[in-house]
């Protein structure tokens, strides 16, 4: 077990944004987190990285407690907003988070040019990231994300604005990552995307409503989709 | 090493934007040119000293609009000029006035007592007229115009409000554009950022220091009695208090116009109490708030070196009180970073 969530609730003032979640993401799988916009998914996956605290409730990561800084290297993180700078050409860009991780000389080169070999961007290498177009910047935060190698992958919302067929060859980089043994952890609001996770966890309002692969859930509400058993899901919530 | 990949990071996105660079480095310049043409004098109550004076003689003195203190040694007298305690004083012999002495930093203020004495003095000798009095000065000379007072003032803030405002605007774009999270999910420790961006800033924080004061100097010609070297290494201090106080304030504001609300309450005070008006005029219930300001303390320094020619032991004070507030600003900055990330 890679991530364990204990109890964890967190409130902005008298907001709150996260309910009493308990969950635990295996080392080696695909975990989704689905649900519509202001659910939480973003204020857990922040958590997750360090970037937040929980109100109450611990969050652990590799066996230990969050934030630490040692657990950081082994984290890669990609935020909803693309983090770049605008005025770096992309090559700059990759150059400047991988010597945060300490790589350097031909380590770094060779994992740059991995990396936007992945997010077939290698043609752009040298490009600036403001002629940039949405879709791209948004494979190039994944690739920032990648260059460090890290055994776990939080990535928000990692597939927006980007055309159906490179979603598919990102998502083939996700399974290859996974067949390396690495964990990945995604957020989204897209159903279909849902589907091709090994796992579920279905958030709403703060509360996480279910847990399981894309079939147990539809098995156990009777529906043909992730949609329809999300939707049951929630009405569940609802009639409460 | 990540602060060095933090500094070249920074110097890259500076050479691409030329014109952040050009607003750094040409308009002070500008500015400073332009104030040069426009700049005039005003009045003030200034504070003299008579020496030796008989009382006969006092009591027959106009001695209104200036506050009087009496000597009966030249030394003592020269000393509370030199310790800037009064503006300049008049010399007695006998029942006449025999010469000025005037501090001589500050033209206003030299005029203002030069004028002064003129009318005290018309009634001792109503038959003669005009009075000629022979007049030293402790510092600058008669040729002195009131922008080489007003200067090595103009010369830091200058400096402080250009520094201020791209470093805080920097920072708050790094937040902004969610870079900084980014960094901070990074292993990069707190202080290796605040760190950096002193480094990476401090770099063209130098050229834009060395830039000003030399142009300032040599080419507009401003009065400069002490050490280049000095005025740099003030400069320089005053714009790391800059630099540190625009990323602590970015902290505060959620976007570029919130940052630019900053200079009314932030750097147009610290211009009243630079001494670019005499802090005498001002109230008592507001003269506090001199002290508290690092401009005050980097002005007064630049004019005891370029107005005074004074060295290192006249300025050592202040600079140690511009690298207290540049100390304190640091470290605000990695508390202020706790926001985003508690380790």
């Amino acid at each position: 077990m890679i991530v364990s969530i204990n109890n964890v609730s967190k409130r902005f003032g008298k907001h709150e944004v996260l309910r009493d979640i308990n969950l635990e993401i295996q080392n080696g799988e695909i975990f989704g987190l689905l649900g519509p916009s202001g659910a939480g998914k973003t204020t857990l996956v922040r958590q997750l990285v360090g970037l937040e605290l929980p109100s109450e409730g611990e969050n652990h990561l590799f066996g230990q407690k969050m934030p630490s800084l040692k657990l950081i290297e082994k984290i890669g993180y990609m935020a909803q907003s693309d983090a770049l700078y605008t005025e770096l050409s992309a090559k700059e860009n990759l150059e400047f988070f991988a010597s945060l991780f300490g790589l350097n000389g031909a380590q770094r080169k060779k994992r740059i040019l991995e990396v936007m070999e992945l997010v077939d961007l290698s043609e752009h290498l040298n490009k600036l990231v403001t002629n940039y177009s949405g879709g791209m910047k948004r494979r190039l935060s994944l690739a920032a994300a990648l260059l460090h190698e890290p055994e776990l992958l939080i990535l928000d919302e990692p597939t927006v604005g980007i055309d159906p067929v490179l979603r598919q060859s990102i998502w083939a980089g996700f399974y290859d990552l996974k067949a390396k043994g690495k964990t990945l952890i995604v957020t989204t609001h897209v159903m279909d995307e849902a589907e091709k996770c090994d796992r579920l966890g279905l958030i709403r309002d703060g509360r996480l409503i279910a847990v399981g692969t894309p079939d147990e859930l539809k098995t156990r509400t009777g529906s043909s989709s992730v949609e329809e058993a999300f939707l049951a899901y929630g009405g569940v919530q609802h009639e409460n | 090493m990540r602060i060095k990949a933090l500094v070249i990071r920074i110097i890259r996105q500076f050479l691409r934007d030329k014109r952040t660079l050009a607003m750094m480095l040409v308009a002070p310049l500008l500015i400073l040119t332009m104030l040069h043409l426009v700049f005039n004098g005003d009045n003030y109550i200034p504070k003299v000293g008579l020496v030796d004076a008989p009382d006969a003689v006092i009591e027959k003195l106009d001695l209104d609009d200036a506050k009087i203190t009496e000597y009966d040694s030249l030394r003592s007298a020269k000393a509370d000029a030199t310790a800037q305690e009064i503006d300049g004083y008049l010399v007695f012999d006998g029942p006449m006035p025999d010469h000025i002495v005037l501090e001589g930093s500050d033209p206003s203020v030299n005029g203002a007592v030069m004028k002064w004495i003129q009318q005290a003095t018309k009634s001792l000798l109503p038959a003669q007229g005009q009075m000629e009095l022979s007049v030293d000065y402790l510092h600058g000379s008669k040729d002195m115009g009131q922008f080489d007072y007003f200067g090595p003032v103009l010369l830091g803030f200058f400096a402080f409000f250009f520094v201020f405002i791209i470093s805080g605007i920097s920072f708050l774009r790094e937040r902004t554009s969610g870079t900084l999270e980014k960094l901070l999910s990074s292993p990069l420790r707190k202080w290796e950022i605040v760190i950096g961006y002193v480094l990476g800033f401090g770099i063209f924080t130098m050229l834009q220091a060395t830039l000003i004061a030399w142009y300032a100097i040599y080419i507009l010609g401003m009065l400069m009695e002490g050490s280049f070297i000095y005025v740099l290494l003030i400069t320089l201090m005053l714009s790391m208090t800059a630099l540190t106080l625009g990323t602590l304030l970015s902290a505060f504001a959620n976007n570029e116009f919130q940052m630019i609300q900053f200079i009314p309450i932030i750097i147009v005070p610290q211009f009243f109490f630079s001494g670019l008006i005499n802090l005498d005029t001002i109230s008592d219930w507001l003269s506090w708030l001199g002290p508290i300001t690092p401009l005050y303390y980097a002005a007064e320094a630049l004019r005891d070196i370029m107005v005074r020619g004074y060295g290192w032991d006249a300025i050592y004070g202040n600079m140690l009180m511009l690298a207290g507030f540049s100390a304190v600003f640091i470290v605000l900055n990695i508390l202020a970073l706790r926001k985003h990330r508690a380790v």
